[in-house]
């Protein structure tokens, strides 16, 4: 199978790093070749994360490049803006419809963009969900990841056994019920 | 077939020591380095680890340990490598008994990091080999060839990686672990006691054993040439070597695993087979500057960056001079780092602000708050440096001159380094101030555990070195313990002790944020009430947003409860409806 290229994005300490960790034993539970990339340290403090998941039978380098990446996850609109550029041209940006002010935009040193979800929507093909929402309802805002997660399960290659056994292995087990039910939320949601 | 797994560059090489049969490692955290001793607490049985206070302590460990006869290693980032110089360049006249490792990660791109070095630059100059690995699988292997090499050779060797190696996963087969027999311990002088007579012995000796390892260099399996087409030879190591792979799959390879010294033989050879030698190296051209000076034809910086991190794109675009026709990144503002909600490091910068006091900083999380809004911190440089840095600034230009500065640094990196510039200060009459941003933990790295927590890196309890204890032990005659997050108190201390005409330490004691599980107060902000006077904005904490009608929102998936905003709105827009545990 030719590489596929996954980037989650989103701003430190929302999870990016628990969701790539998921991506990375399901794609070996798949039998495939997997590099990931990810954020460590300084930048992790409120920054802009991003994390690269690539497998396929042989994977070189461990990042996505620019113009390549089949799938975006965000886990905010700003951060999805920021890395729409990487997809490739019949790729596919899930967003969480969540917004984090950066601080330049909290002290008035810059304007957080208006109408970020219709323009991208204009040049790429775009499923949005206010999963923050969503997993409030829930019972626990902090699953929204998982949420997302679902969705873009959807336009990958592994079956819903599989996402349900790694998600098993890599949530804290107190937590596994209510991730599971976050992620058939997401796997269930029409598009 | 050996079992395979996933493992992040960092666990690799924590699997590579244990499957080499390393006995003990000592280490200081430092990203992207960090990890390494993090994943090797589950060997506990077999290999000993330890956090040590500094990179030289660490490094000095791993010396003795391998001087005693057992393979042995030292982990830190590449600044942290200069801290370590001192016995670096004089183990290198050493040698080693049992196998001795360094580990040492450079950061290209400046992801957590005071400057961009490059650590080959430091291992030439101290003649130490260096072994450099470009994925999980090759970080977990060489790390053990290291170890044979090292014994082999009887040289100390620096096995470099990179924050793009250390951070990226890959698939690793496990093996068993080598228990390699203990070297017998000989006492030694002429080797081990480095005074001018047996060094000048030791510098012959050692230049002779680099030459004959720079010959083995030329048959090592771990550099390899991969023949393809030979209209473009390329000579690269480590992590871009996999860019050059995705950029030029029909490229003639030339893949070193040690890039110091060189194996010169091999280059000449390889370079005579291709019509076209680029020289793929991210930071400094090592590499290129001494196959050129071998008088061989190569491209390299002319047309590369030292600078940042490489990737495939740029190798299309640099050397193939294709246009990738890339869109242009949209127009997005940016989202530097932050303090995290809840951080006591905020509450003390809001205070320091306030009083419009400037600061020598420090290396932590607490260097943001150098960035708007705080704006407090003026200097950064090094671990330690806060200290020092505000006495040079008293002997300059006197003590008045320092009444509206202090110098700021956190726990862990006052016992790193900290405590010999506070000592200076003591023993040349100081009159400065310094906030000791006490959160219990070494907060930037993740959380590492240090010689005043009470607990070592194996979990085990411990003594907890008293810091303020250690302070007024030097000489400090004013020591004050206040709580961060109280910030009346903070200001009352700040105005006291900076106004004194002797030195004295502030510990503003409350625990990173992060590590306090307990379940949070929960605060709303009441936008009737609300008058947009922005008092509650000033600490820039980023929990904390507006209403399209400049009123004040508090977001819930953040707000940790610290209640700063509560304490600076005097019109009781922000209410506690929920007390925490």
């Amino acid at each position: 199978m030719a590489v596929k290229n996954i980037m989650i994005v989103g701003v430190g300490g929302q999870g990016t790093l628990l969701t790539s960790r998921i991506l990375g034993g399901l794609t070996i539970a798949g039998g495939y070749d997997v590099k990931l990339s990810e954020v460590h340290g300084m930048a992790q403090r409120g920054g802009s994360v991003v994390t690269f998941v690539r497998y396929g039978d042989k994977v070189a380098e461990p990042i996505v490049e620019e113009g390549q990446a089949d799938v975006i996850i965000a886990f905010e609109r700003l951060e999805a803006l920021r890395y729409a550029h990487f997809l490739k041209k019949d790729g596919v940006l899930i967003v969480n419809d969540w917004r984090i002010d950066p601080m330049p935009v909290v002290i008035g040193a810059a304007q957080y963009p208006e109408h970020i979800l219709e323009d991208l929507e204009k040049e790429y093909t775009v499923y949005k969900v206010d999963a923050t929402e969503e997993s409030r309802k829930l019972g626990n805002p902090k699953v929204f990841n998982l949420i997302v997660l679902g969705i873009a399960a959807q336009h990958m290659d592994f079956t819903k056994e599989q996402w349900y056994e790694v998600i098993e292995k890599t949530v804290p087990p107190k937590t596994i019920e209510i991730n599971k039910k976050a992620f058939d939320l997401g796997y269930g949601m029409k598009q | 077939m050996a079992e395979k797994v996933i493992m992040l560059g960092n666990e690799a090489i924590a699997r590579g020591a244990y499957e080499a049969g390393v006995k003990v490692s000592s280490a200081y955290p430092g990203t992207p380095s960090t990890e390494i001793s993090e994943y090797l607490v589950q060997y506990r049985d077999d290999v000993y680890e330890e956090w040590a206070p500094n990179e030289k302590v660490a490094t000095e460990v791993a010396v003795g340990a391998s001087l005693a006869g057992t393979r042995a290693m030292a982990c830190m980032k590449h600044v942290g490598l200069n801290v370590a110089a001192d016995p670096l360049y004089s183990v290198s006249y050493m040698g080693v008994n049992g196998g001795l490792v360094i580990v040492v990660a450079d950061d290209p791109g400046l992801y957590s990091s005071q400057n961009e070095q490059d650590t080959r630059m430091v291992a030439r100059a101290a003649q130490i080999p260096v072994i450099e690995p470009s994925d999980s699988a090759e970080a977990k292997d060489f790390f053990k060839t290291a170890f044979e090499l090292s014994e082999e050779f009887d040289r100390p060797f620096i096995f470099r990686t990179t924050t793009r190696l250390a951070h990226s996963q890959g698939l690793v087969e496990l093996c068993g672990r080598v228990e390699p027999q203990d070297k017998p311990y000989e006492k030694n002088i002429t080797k081990n006691v480095m005074m001018p007579g047996n060094a000048k012995l030791r510098h012959i000796e050692i230049e002779k054993l680099n030459l004959k390892l720079a010959e083995a260099a030329n048959t090592l399996p771990i550099n390899r040439v991969e023949m393809n087409d030979t209209k473009i030879g390329v000579i690269t190591s480590g992590i871009p070597y996999q860019y050059v792979k995705e950029a030029l799959p029909d490229a003639s390879v030339l893949k070193l695993g040690m890039v110091n010294p060189l194996p010169r033989k091999l280059i000449e050879d390889f370079a005579s087979k291709v019509e076209t030698l680029y020289i793929v190296e991210e930071l400094d051209p090592v590499i290129e500057e001494q196959v050129k000076s071998w008088g061989i034809k190569a491209i390299g910086k002319e047309i590369l960056t030292v600078q940042g991190e490489y990737s495939a794109n740029m190798l299309r675009e640099a050397i193939l001079k294709e246009d990738l026709h890339l869109k242009e990144p949209a127009k997005a503002p940016g989202r530097p780092p932050i303090l995290c909600p809840g951080c006591p490091h905020r509450s003390v910068f809001y205070v320091l602000n306030k009083l419009k006091m400037h600061a020598a900083g420090d290396i932590g999380c607490y260097t943001l708050g150098a960035v708007a809004p705080l704006s407090v911190i003026d200097t950064t440089m090094c671990m330690g440096s806060s200290i020092s840095t505000l006495h040079g600034m008293e002997k300059a230009k006197g003590k008045d001159y320092i009444k509206n500065w202090v110098a700021v640094i956190g726990d862990s990196t006052f016992l790193h380094t900290g405590v010999n510039s506070l000592m200076n200060m003591v023993y040349n009459n100081a009159t400065g101030t310094v906030i000791i941003m006490d959160n219990s933990t070494t907060g930037m790295t993740g959380h590492q555990d240090h010689a005043a927590t009470g607990k070592t890196l194996q979990g085990d309890p411990t003594y907890a070195i008293d810091i303020p204890g250690l302070c007024r032990a030097m000489g400090v005659k004013n020591v004050v313990e206040v709580n961060a997050l109280d910030i009346d108190l903070v200001e009352k201390t700040v105005k006291e002790e900076v106004a004194k005409d002797e030195i004295s330490v502030i510990i503003t004691k409350t625990p990173c944020v992060l590590l306090d599980k307990r379940k949070k107060p929960l605060y709303i902000a009441h936008t009737d009430k609300c008058k947009k006077c922005g008092m509650c904005m000033k600490p820039g904490c980023p929990a904390m947003t507006k209403n399209p009608d400049g009123t004040i929102h508090i977001d819930d998936t953040m707000c940790t409860g610290c209640g700063l905003c509560e304490k600076l709105c005097k019109f009781d827009a922000i209410e506690l409806v929920k007390a925490g545990e």
